[in-house]
């Protein structure tokens, strides 16, 4: 049988938040192939995230052992190896995160498939898996496919839904993963600095581009309008190698993926790798002196002019609506 | 030490969306005539290493690519900012999205050069196909450590210490043999500018060529392939708003009310 798996890595018994999300594509493409799918979830001490897993898929196998407490490339990689050898897969989704990226394309060098990567779309076609995914900074959608089984895909974070809970409990496998001499050894860890709303779950992003002109306009300006409307702020990535914000401020492509109500660009071009990463906004306001900037292509309101004098307008303005 | 980047010469990522067009093919882009760049996280790659070498000036830089004589230029922007050697794997068009063949072939080539690199940085996507996986896989044939979204490096008795960017903040990392690391952009990577004496003589600076076919990896059996290649349409419906700063930050304002409570 043609099976889809899904790897779902939880170290230590954490899973990332859309872990289950590549489920829901790998259910299409099962019901697609004629197979089942199955849930693979990696990690000590998974045991809820395993149980989560067996509400939405057809079966579970739980790859654990002690050295699978904290994330370790190797350990990670040869645990997935070690659950998938010999069995008859089609495809092998992930969660295209920093785990999924690492482990992903080793996976599928060392199953002897094919590596996708951060695809947002999957069906089948003509008996066979085919992926869609941007690239050229999203000038374009490609649609893809493996030669050689399995193709062992990351998914990208908010593509899919997770399936719904089916109401029954599939069954489990437990096996233990073989210990791995780490590769790395982890000198020092440092939590990111704690803003205020994540990025990724604020209401409201205003972010920063190049246009802006400085760091200072992100610790006053953009600060004050996001808190006014109790956002967060995000950048560009010219704004980020300037050196004016930190890289969890990035916004797009290769930053964070924001879904916010209300998006607000300022001094922000509109490159495709930016609007990359701002699809899920529901409202796009931009902010320009360029008339023909590309962000007002994407943008449902455009305010042309100079940056500041309207910005110090708008928090004046939001502010006496209170 | 020595540290190996990959670099690939790939259509400008800066060019406006009306400039990329398909070819007839329906699955490739048309190059003819477009401007190339270095990837640009290749490029950051390519700060990193030159950053260890200005700390250790005894570091040896080679900077490896794959692709037609055009890419040629890539390597001598490297050269030009004091890379030590270039290296390009002959092959008369890269496969499109299979960047595990391309792997395959740099990985060929990274074994024959001597004495074998103790790092190995390449851009986390290149910026172009963008499928992030030259880094992972090279690890895989190299039987190399790998480190995904490393920023900076730092030599460190005898080995190098990467900082990366993980999921919650960013961490210090040994890797314990050679590595491979995928390289995230960062304000300490952005690649330096050249002197004009050092662009004219990465002109008579030798490349190395090897021919893809020598490499023993086979090239007319893609793991990946582009069934097709599509524009998205946006339709434009933006509606500027009028008058002084007070009275369209106003109308703003306002507007985003409604958004907010709807
Ligand atoms: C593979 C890849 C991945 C990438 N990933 C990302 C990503 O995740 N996120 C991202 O943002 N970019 C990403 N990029 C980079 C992207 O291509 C652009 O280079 C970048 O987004 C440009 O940032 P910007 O809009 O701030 O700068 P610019 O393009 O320089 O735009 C600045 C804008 O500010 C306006 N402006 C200038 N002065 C003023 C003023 N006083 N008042 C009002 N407006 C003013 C200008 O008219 C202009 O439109 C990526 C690129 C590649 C190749």
């Amino acid at each position: 049988m043609p099976d889809v798996y899904v790897l779902i890595f939880a170290p230590g018994g954490a899973a990332a938040r859309a872990a289950l999300e590549p489920l829901g594509a790998g259910r299409a493409l099962a019901e697609g192939l004629g197979g089942k799918l199955a849930g693979v979830v990696v990690g000590a001490g998974a045991e809820e995230v395993a149980a989560e897993a067996r509400r939405r898929a057809d079966a579970v196998i739980h790859v654990t052992g002690d050295h699978l407490r904290a994330y370790e490339a190797d350990a990670f990689t040869a645990a997935a190896e070690h659950a998938l050898k010999g069995r008859d897969a089609a495809a092998v989704l992930t969660l295209a995160d920093a785990v999924g990226r690492e482990v992903a394309p080793r996976l599928a060098a060392r199953l002897g498939g094919s590596p996708l990567t951060e695809v947002s779309g999957a069906q089948v076609e003509d008996g066979r898996p085919v992926f869609t995914r941007p690239v050229f900074g999203g000038k374009a959608v490609a649609k893809l496919v493996g030669r050689r089984a399995p193709v062992v895909v990351t998914v990208k974070a908010g593509a899919f839904e997770a399936p719904a809970e089916s109401g029954a409990e599939a069954p489990l496998e437990t096996i233990q993963a073989p210990a791995v001499e780490p590769a790395v050894e982890v000198l020092a860890r440092e939590a990111a600095p704690a803003a205020g709303v994540p990025l990724d779950a604020a209401p409201v992003v205003v972010s920063g581009g190049r246009g802006v002109g400085g760091p200072e306009p992100f610790q006053k300006e953009l600060k004050e309008l996001a808190e006014a409307l109790g956002g967060a702020v995000g950048a560009s990535l010219a704004a980020v190698d300037a050196g004016w914000v930190p890289q969890s401020y990035q916004v797009g492509q290769t930053g964070t993926a924001v879904a916010p109500t209300v998006y607000i660009a300022v001094g922000i071009s509109g490159a495709s790798q930016h609007l990359a990463g701002i699809s899920g906004a529901k409202h796009v306001v931009a902010i320009n002196k360029d008339k023909d900037a590309p962000i007002f292509r994407v943008a449902e309101v455009g305010l042309v002019g100079e940056w500041k004098p309207i910005v110090d307008a708008l928090i004046r303005a939001v502010k006496a609506g209170k | 030490m020595h540290v190996v980047v990959c670099i690939k010469h790939i259509l400008d990522p800066e060019m406006p969306p009306a400039s990329f067009r398909i070819a007839e093919d329906g699955r490739s882009p048309v190059e003819a005539g477009l401007p190339r760049a270095i990837g640009p996280f290749d490029q950051n790659a390519l700060e990193v290493a030159l950053k260890l070498k200005d700390a250790r000036p005894e570091t040896t830089v080679t900077v490896l690519t794959a692709g037609p004589a055009e890419a040629n230029e890539a390597l001598r922007k490297a050269l030009a900012l004091n890379a030590d050697r270039a290296v390009r794997v002959d092959l008369e068009r890269l496969p499109g999205p299979d960047s595990a063949t391309v792997a395959a072939l740099l990985a060929a080539a990274i074994r024959r050069l001597e004495p074998a690199p103790d790092l190995v940085l390449v851009g986390r996507q290149s910026g172009d196909w963008d499928q992030g996986v030259v880094g992972p896989v090279l690890a895989e044939k190299l039987g190399a450590a790998i480190v995904g979204l490393g920023y900076a490096a730092e030599p460190a008795d005898g080995g190098v210490i990467i900082t990366r960017q993980v999921d919650d903040g960013i961490e210090k990392v040994r890797p314990k043999r050679a590595a491979v690391v995928t390289v995230t952009n960062h304000e300490s990577n952005v690649l330096r500018l050249p002197k004009l004496k050092d662009v004219v003589a990465a002109h008579r600076k030798p490349i190395d060529v090897i021919p893809a076919a020598e490499l023993g990896v086979p090239l007319d059996e893609p793991l990946v392939e582009a069934v097709s290649l599509s524009i998205p349409q946006r339709e434009a419906h933006c509606e500027f708003l009028e008058g002084e700063p007070e009275e369209m930050a106003a109308a703003l304002a306002e507007r985003i009310r409604r958004w907010l409570s709807a």
